[in-house]
């Protein structure tokens, strides 16, 4: 008689490579799960699937367009990754994006009638201050009133996209725009260069990427990104190496919230050209699911800027050739996050699979 | 005069009609996070609720079915939570949040053939009393089934957690779920099913607002009533009877801005709308601040993962 056990133990190292496949594992499963879907809602799933991933990415045009989101997405996920790594859980990111818009948007219309070749790093330094003053908010109600940084940095995406609501319908409003609710046109010095004719694609990648430089070198080279790493292993070492917790709080929230600033700069400097109501499609959420999907790396995260963009145009393209509506792209994005937190479990705990004869377990 | 009066009665009236999907959705959520769970996922299981509720209603032309099939699909969608938090250990923030990125995509895929198909009537109870009584008509009679319900819920829910041995077991798995375990509590499953009651919860209101306040399918059609009941549930203290209190607030704020953008009155709506979750900030900082005053109610092992080594 042989009994077949099964025993979960916790691991005590998570080994790197396995680390590092698991977001391949939830890249496949998300696929194989998308296919089911689309299966079930009577689609051939094959083609769906092409239609998703494959097509939106088959010419120029639509990989100009697969880096132009991932720009913004790689640009926050970065920043969450400082905030996340020493267990700040800031998740709202996507009010900093507003905010950061909002102040880089005001300076941009402060010139609109004018050009000059200091307005556009003005406002993008506007932009990334107004991310971070927004994101100073639940830092400083954290360390100095204990208060939860999830609820507070979620409550204010609220607020701050009611601010841009409030500004682009009323006193921002364009006033030759028929009562639109948008704001005057950027003069041409406010935008983003393009890095190629005809395509939409600009300079903001480049910020994306010194973004990642940076945040490599800071998270791995120096003094900060040792205390940031500690501390979100464990805050009681932390401490007792005498870390000052607040001021690191501070720090990694005004990261994280300048370079959410800085991805909404991108946006109304870049493909957008003034301010609106629908600055950014939750770029801000999205970028949680590119960092968890980037191992809070900043290589991972290019890598999973990328993958997560791609969702964005497949759910455009699959709309256009099969009318499914634009929201699918959200399924894709939830079951990556899902998949990929339950393959983590693979990572924490071993799997033993004992064989034993029956006589032994007498013993 | 007594016109006036009528009017503030259809208005209290409306006000309460507002506030039932947020007292709905979170007295669910307050139950799953006094278990020490927080499921940011409200808005998504809300809007699955939603579609199952209204596609349900559409297919089998049973009201009755479609109210159970929404309360079960909440559950069922909020069973992928319970999976993924109790039994894989997952975060709780990121796990909740993939679970309202999922529900609002599935349930869009979902309603695709639905939009646009008018919705039934819902049944009112008492409606010949609300015509016939000045003031109190509009506010106590003349609505579903539903609103009464959730207008006791609250009081159920206050009663089962302060009264009965059973909600004190799921207070104390959210308190000290490493006590309440060595006590004999089975903690993952207390959790579970807190868990899933929740999801049930938002479920009807989800239901409830697309087979009664706005009998239609509209993609992505809680427009963040679930974070805003989220936001009550820290409103609220996690105390069920300030939920109430709390929902009448938030739900009041949100039809007077209607009829302030309607009279044109100066003060910007955008300020209104944002009020219940400044006000929500406001009760966070003054509650954190000090220590006993948190303590009073708040789950402590509030979004941690319990693990216990077999």
């Amino acid at each position: 008689m042989e009994d077949l056990l099964i025993k979960i133990e916790k691991r005590n190292d998570v080994p790197t490579t396995l680390y590092f496949l698991t977001p391949f594992i939830a890249i496949i499963l998300t696929i194989v799960g998308g296919g089911i879907i689309f299966y079930t809602l009577g689609f051939n799933p094959i083609e769906a699937l092409k239609f998703y991933f494959i097509t939106p990415i088959s010419n120029l045009y639509g990989f100009s367009e697969l880096l132009l989101k991932a720009t913004p997405l790689c640009l926050i996920a970065i920043g969450l990754s400082f905030c996340f790594k020493s267990n700040n859980w800031n998740i709202g990111a996507e009010g900093q994006l507003t905010f950061g818009a909002i102040v880089g948007g005001g300076v941009a219309l402060l010139f609109y009638n004018q050009e000059g070749f200091y307005i556009l790093p003005l406002i993008i330094i506007a932009g990334a201050i107004g991310g971070m003053i927004f994101a100073l908010i639940p830092a400083i109600l954290k360390t100095y009133f204990n208060t939860n940084e999830i609820l507070v940095s979620l409550m204010l995406v609220y607020v701050s996209k009611l601010i841009l609501d409030y500004l682009v319908v009323g006193p921002w409003s364009n006033p030759e725009g028929f009562n639109f609710p948008e704001t005057r046109q950027f003069s041409d010095s406010a935008r983003m260069p393009l890095l190629f004719e005809s395509l939409r694609i600009h300079a903001g990648i480049f910020i994306a990427l010194a973004a990642v430089l940076v945040g490599w070198f800071v998270l791995y080279k120096t003094y900060l990104g040792f205390q940031i790493k500690v501390s979100g292993l464990s805050l009681k070492t932390a401490k007792y190496a005498g870390f000052k917790g607040k001021t690191m709080i501070l720090i990694v929230f005004m990261i994280s919230g300048a370079c959410a600033g800085l991805a909404g700069v991108g946006e109304i400097t870049g493909p957008i050209g003034q301010l609106h109501r629908m600055i950014s499609p939750d770029y801000g959420f999205t970028a949680i699911i590119v960092a968890f999907l980037g191992r809070l790396n900043p290589f991972g995260i290019i890598f999973a800027s990328l993958v997560v963009s791609l969702t964005y145009l497949g759910a455009e393209t699959a709309q256009i050739f099969l009318q499914i509506p634009q929201y699918t792209g959200q399924v894709f994005q939830g079951m990556i996050l899902f998949f990929l937190l339950a393959s983590d479990y693979l990572l924490f705990f071993k799997i033993k699979f004992l064989n034993l004869k029956k006589n032994e377990l007498g013993h | 005069m007594s016109l006036d009066i009528s009017f503030i009665g259809i208005l209290i009236g409306s006000i309460m009609a507002s506030s039932v999907p947020l007292i709905l959705a979170a007295s669910g959520e307050l139950i799953t996070e006094r278990s020490g769970v927080l499921n940011l996922g409200v808005e998504g299981m809300m809007i699955i609720g939603a579609i199952s509720g209204f596609a349900l209603m559409v297919i089998t032309d049973n009201l009755f079915i479609a109210i159970i099939g929404s309360m079960l699909s909440g559950v069922i969608i909020s069973l992928i939570f319970g999976f993924l938090t109790q039994s894989l250990l997952t975060n709780h923030v990121a796990t909740g949040l993939a679970l309202t990125i999922f529900g609002i995509g599935l349930s869009a895929m979902l309603g695709k053939d639905f939009v646009g198909i008018p919705g039934k009537d819902f049944p009112i109870l008492f409606s010949s009393l609300r015509e016939s009584i000045p003031f109190f008509g509009p506010i106590l009679f003349g609505h579903s089934i539903i609103l009464y319900f959730a207008f006791v819920l609250p009081f159920l829910t206050n009663y089962f957690l302060k009264k009965t041995k059973l909600g004190l077991v799921v207070r104390a798995v959210g308190d000290s779920p490493i006590s309440a375990s060595n006590q004999g509590i089975n903690v993952i499953l207390v959790r579970y099913c807190c868990i899933l009651y929740g999801g049930g919860m938002c479920g009807l209101a989800g239901a409830y607002l697309s087979l009664i306040y706005t009998p239609q399918w509209i993609e992505n059609m809680t427009a963040g009533r679930g974070w805003i009941a989220l936001a009550l549930v820290v409103f609220a203290t996690w105390s069920p009877i300030k939920v109430l209190i709390g929902a009448i607030i938030f739900g009041g704020i949100s039809i007077l801005q209607l009829h302030m953008q309607a009279v044109g009155f100066r003060i910007p709506v955008q300020f209104l709308i944002a009020l219940p979750y400044l006000m929500t900030i406001i009760v966070l900082v003054v509650i954190s601040r000090d220590s006993r005053k948190i303590k009073l109610n708040t789950p402590t092992s509030l979004g941690r993962i319990f693990y216990k080594e077999k």
